[in-house]
This record gives C-alpha cells, sequence and structure tokens, in this order.
C-alpha cells in the first residue's frame, strides 16, 4: 500500500533523498513551530512590514561579512538583529513601527548595494540569502538554528502573559505595572533573531510567509488563545516541511512551494473565518439585545 | 487654595502633598494638596491639556513629580500596585484581537506575570464571579473584538475591580459610551466606592452623568486649581475667576451648564464643554 504511494510519486528515488534532507526537513519543522508562535505577536503588534524589512535589510549585513571577508550567515543575522533594535528603539514613541521601517529600509538595501559594487570577487552564488538555501543545511547549522528557535520559543512562553497584555491593552498593561517599553524591545530582538534564521531557510524575499501567513491564517479561524497558539504553529509546520518535500520531487526551488502552501492554507482560512465571524456577530447582537431588555 | 480637611478621623487613602509636575519648562500644576477618604469620589476637571491625565499617571507611579509627595494608603505611589483600579478611555479593540471575554478579565487579573499560569481553575473562579458583578457572564465565551465599545468597556471596569482596589482611577471611562452603557459603568465605579469604600478619582469633560455621586471637584485651568464640592467650585465667580474671563454657570434640573465664548482651548464652547 504504502508502497504504491510512494512510487506514484515522480522519483523512484525519492525516500533516498529524504535522507539526504533530513536536516533541513527537521530545520524547517523547527523554525516554523517557531514562526508560528512569534507570527502572532507580528500579526497583533501589526509589524508584519517590520518583518519584510528586518529581512531586506540583513542583506545589507550578509553584503558587509562578504567584503570583510567573514561568514556571510553570521553578517545576515547580525543585520536583522541590529536592524530589529534599530526599529525598535526608534519606534518606541510614536509607536510607529511602518514608518520607521520605510525608513530604514531603503538606506540598508542601499548599504548593501555598495557593499556588494565594493567587493572585488564573484558575489552571485553567496546570494542563496535572498531566495532560501536550505537544502544544503548541516549538521552543525542544523544544530544551532534547533538551538536558536527553542530559546526563542522558551522566552516566548515565560513573556507570553505581559507580552500579549502589553500588545493588546497597551495603557492598560502600563498601569498594572508593565514594562511595556522594555517588552516591546525584547520582542523586537526576538523577531529579529527569528527573522535571521528563517531567512536560511525561505530567503529574506520570503520570510513573511512563515513569520507572518500562518498567524494571519489562524487569527481568521479561532479566538481562544491556545487554539490560535496551536493552529498557527501547525499551519507554518505543514507549509514549511510540505514545501521541502513537495519541491524534492521536482526541479523548482523551495520557496515557491512554502509560498504556496501557507497562502492557500490562508485562502482556505479566510473563508471559514467569513462565515464563523457571521454567525459569531449574530450570536454577540442577540446575547447584547437580550441583556439590553433585561437591564 | 480651597483645601478641604478630610471627614472626620478617616485616615486618607490618596494623599497629595505640595505636589508639583510640568514638562520642558511649562509648569501644568503647582502645590496641589489633597487627601481623599475610603469612599470618597472626586470628579477632575479642566480643559485639554491641563494636566488631568498627567495627575492619574502621577497616582499610578508611572510619572514622577517635579517636587511634592504621592502616597497611596499610606506608601509612595509605586507602578502596578494592586491596591490601584484603572480604567482607561474606552478604546476599541481590534477584531481579531485572539481573546475572549473571559480571557480579557484573566489578563486583568494576572496579565502582569511572567511564566505559565499555575493555578488555572481558581483564576476561572474568580474570572466567572467577575463577569457575574457586571453582568457580563452571557458575553463570557465571545470574541472581545466582536463587542461594542460599550461592553468592551463594561469587561475593562471588572479588570479594574478585580483586585477590590482602594483607589480606583477613571480616565474618562463614559467617553463615547452610549447612555445605557454609560449607567452600567457609573453603577459599578459607584458599587466599588460606596459599598466597598474605594476612593474614586474620576477624571471626565462631563460632569453631569456622574454629577449625583461627586463629593468634591479638583478643577485645573491655566495652571492652577480649585476644588471644593461642585456647589463650592462650579460657579459663574470661581470659574471665571480661574480662566481669567466671564464664564457662565447655569443650573438646568440639576445638571450643570457652563457657558463661556472665548475660553482657551477648545473647552467651554457649548458643544462638549458646554453641557459639561
Amino acid at each position: 500500500m504504502i508502497e504504491r504511494i510512494t512510487s506514484s510519486f515522480s522519483t523512484d528515488g525519492y525516500w533516498d533523498l529524504f535522507q539526504l534532507v533530513q536536516n533541513s526537513v527537521i530545520t524547517a519543522g523547527v523554525l516554523g513551530l517557531m514562526g508560528g508562535l512569534i507570527g502572532i505577536f507580528i500579526m497583533l503588534r501589526r509589524t508584519a512590514l517590520v518583518v519584510h524589512g528586518i529581512a531586506e535589510i540583513s542583506f545589507a549585513g550578509a553584503a558587509l561579512a562578504l567584503l570583510a571577508g567573514v561568514d556571510v550567515v553570521a553578517g545576515s543575522a547580525v543585520g536583522a538583529v541590529v536592524t530589529a533594535l534599530l526599529i525598535g528603539v526608534l519606534s518606541l514613541k510614536d509607536k510607529d513601527t511602518s514608518g520607521v521601517t520605510g525608513v530604514l529600509m531603503p538606506f540598508g538595501m542601499g548599504l548593501g548595494i555598495l557593499f556588494l559594487h565594493l567587493y572585488q570577487g564573484r558575489s552571485s552564488n553567496q546570494f542563496g540569502l535572498l531566495t532560501g538555501q536550505i537544502v544544503g543545511v548541516d549538521d552543525m547549522q542544523t544544530q544551532t538554528l534547533v538551538t536558536g528557535s527553542v530559546i526563542i520559543t522558551a522566552v516566548l512562553i515565560v513573556i507570553w502573559r505581559p507580552l500579549m497584555f502589553a500588545s493588546v491593552d497597551p495603557q492598560l498593561a502600563a498601569a498594572r505595572g508593565v514594562h511595556v517599553s522594555a517588552l516591546s524591545i525584547l520582542f523586537m530582538v526576538l523577531l529579529g533573531s527569528a527573522v535571521a534564521m528563517s531567512v536560511q531557510v525561505v530567503g529574506a524575499l520570503l520570510v513573511l510567509s512563515l513569520l507572518v501567513v500562518p498567524s494571519a491564517a489562524a487569527l481568521k479561524i479561532s479566538v481562544r488563545p491556545l487554539s490560535v497558539v496551536l493552529f498557527s504553529m501547525a499551519f507554518a509546520l505543514v507549509s514549511a516541511v510540505g514545501g521541502i518535500m513537495l519541491a524534492l520531487m521536482g526541479t523548482v526551488p523551495i520557496s515557491p512551494y512554502i509560498t504556496t502552501i501557507s497562502f492557500l492554507i490562508y485562502l482556505v482560512c479566510l473563508g471559514i473565518g467569513r462565515g464563523r465571524r457571521i454567525r459569531r456577530q449574530h450570536q454577540v447582537a442577540e446575547v447584547m439585545a437580550r441583556s439590553a431588555r433585561q437591564a | 487654595m480651597a483645601e478641604v480637611e478630610p471627614d472626620g478621623g478617616r485616615a486618607p487613602v490618596l494623599r497629595l502633598d505640595d505636589a508639583t509636575i510640568g514638562f520642558h519648562g511649562r509648569t501644568l500644576w503647582q502645590d496641589l494638596s489633597l487627601d481623599l477618604v475610603p469612599g470618597e469620589f472626586l470628579a477632575v476637571l479642566g480643559p485639554n491639556g491641563s494636566g488631568k491625565s498627567t495627575l492619574l499617571k502621577v497616582l499610578l507611579g508611572l510619572q514622577r513629580l517635579n517636587s511634592g509627595r504621592v502616597e497611596i494608603a499610606g506608601r509612595p505611589a509605586r507602578r502596578g500596585s494592586s491596591r490601584v483600579g484603572y480604567i482607561p478611555q474606552q478604546q476599541t479593540l481590534p477584531v481579531e484581537t485572539p481573546l475572549r471575554a473571559r480571557d480579557l478579565i484573566a489578563m486583568g487579573l494576572d496579565g502582569h506575570r511572567f511564566g505559565l499560569r499555575t493555578r488555572p481553575r481558581a483564576l476561572q473562579a474568580t474570572v466567572d464571579q467577575l463577569l457575574e458583578d457586571v453582568g457580563a457572564t452571557d458575553y463570557a465565551e465571545m470574541p472581545v473584538g466582536l463587542l461594542s465599545g460599550g461592553e468592551q468597556q463594561r469587561l475593562r471596569a471588572a479588570q479594574a475591580l478585580a483586585s477590590d482596589p482602594d483607589v480606583l482611577l477613571c480616565d474618562e471611562p463614559l467617553h463615547s459610551l452610549d447612555l445605557h452603557h454609560q449607567q452600567a459603568v457609573t453603577e459599578l465605579i459607584r458599587r466599588q466606592a460606596q459599598e466597598r469604600d474605594a476612593a474614586v478619582v474620576f477624571v471626565t469633560h462631563e460632569i453631569n452623568p456622574v454629577i449625583e455621586h461627586v463629593d468634591r471637584v479638583l478643577y485645573f485651568a491655566r495652571g492652577q486649581y480649585r476644588i471644593g464640592t461642585p456647589e463650592e467650585v462650579i460657579r459663574s465667580e470661581v470659574l471665571s475667576e480661574l480662566y481669567d474671563s466671564p464664564v457662565d454657570v447655569i443650573e438646568h434640573r440639576g445638571r450643570l451648564v457652563i457657558m463661556a465664548d472665548h475660553v482657551e482651548g477648545d473647552h467651554c464652547h457649548v458643544d462638549h464643554g458646554g453641557v459639561l
């Protein structure tokens, strides 16, 4: 039975190939779980554009590393975290993260282009970073990425309640003693690290599909905090791992698979969520009318 | 300035002593001394930018005084004190907020704590009780983003009352609510004051919805203030002197109407300061 199913795929050597990319699948899965989790706060804090900005500017970090002759991946990671911190600090006062991102992004990209121009060697093969290069993940990288994801997830769980409070109702949270600004900065550091790691999987251009789309989809279909989290993580996991497994069968790169799967999930959730929201609105209206009569 | 002595013998639960605050060289108010006893209801009035919300920030421990002292229940005001409840101005939550009514209340109870919840069952019991207290049991499972502004505000009141505070700070809690919800929220605040002996500081543009509960009025304008009973403060002579321009106060069926045509800021025009 299993044999019949597997043989219906395009290559006979699929499972052999799969063994080869085991590392990538593990990495993608773990990154997906982490991305689904942090994505909920990205949506709540309306920082989707910031994710894109950080990813783009991390490219400047990579280019600088190339120029300086150090590790390109490390360069992009440092670039991502520094950018995230900058955006966090500059938007503390007026909370306008999109505005700050819009200002920093062209400058960062400009620097990236300048560094590339100054670099004497061939740069084209170094820029898998822009479109994703997960198939080449080695044991060492897997370890680093898994460890990083676990740390980010753990920190998120510890600060979950105050971060949720500060994201939903900052004024009241501050009044209750939550250090809203400190949490904002900490969140940006986590976000920068999450982006830096996801860039390795799907590339700077498509980071949003792991960090934003799954939670956007989850928020369409549920309002229970725990189920939103579980849906979001599941969607990200399915997109990341499913994308790699499908990509193994053909010659198309991984990114389009991941983005397409996550977008399809989003579309389905959009449809389901619409119906559900209309039903809920009726329910709420009924309850409100009832209690108004009682009052 | 007219400093009214607290009721005989009861220790004040809120005390400001020669408090002064200002920003960037501009003084908002100075030498403010004030004692509130348990159960007392203070309405804070004044034009925009006169320092009403700043007073609340000081009492919440979020803003330092330039000079003077502020004490809540005998100790210096500090941020996050459970002795203080706070109802902010109504602000609508986005439709997709991933919280039900009961989650919002729970957040008011323990949302400031790190780590995972240790006793979720006991918490839910408390939440159920609070929902019942504010008459929101029917919405318990509803997404907060779909509730009306008035219902959301009722939940915020429940959050503020959760710790049974000694001091309840309200920042225009009735703003943009319909009459039905204005009454519901006012009733919750009144109950906390009268039945549970909380001192209430109620910042507002509109004193009339709460005027029957108000014991004293603190009126800020032009860097100065007046304090006293509504009858003492909301009078043509007093406000004219405070604003340094003619202000007429007209009493109409127990409601106070303040009329002025050129008072600073946009405060005392007939549209919103008008029926004050």
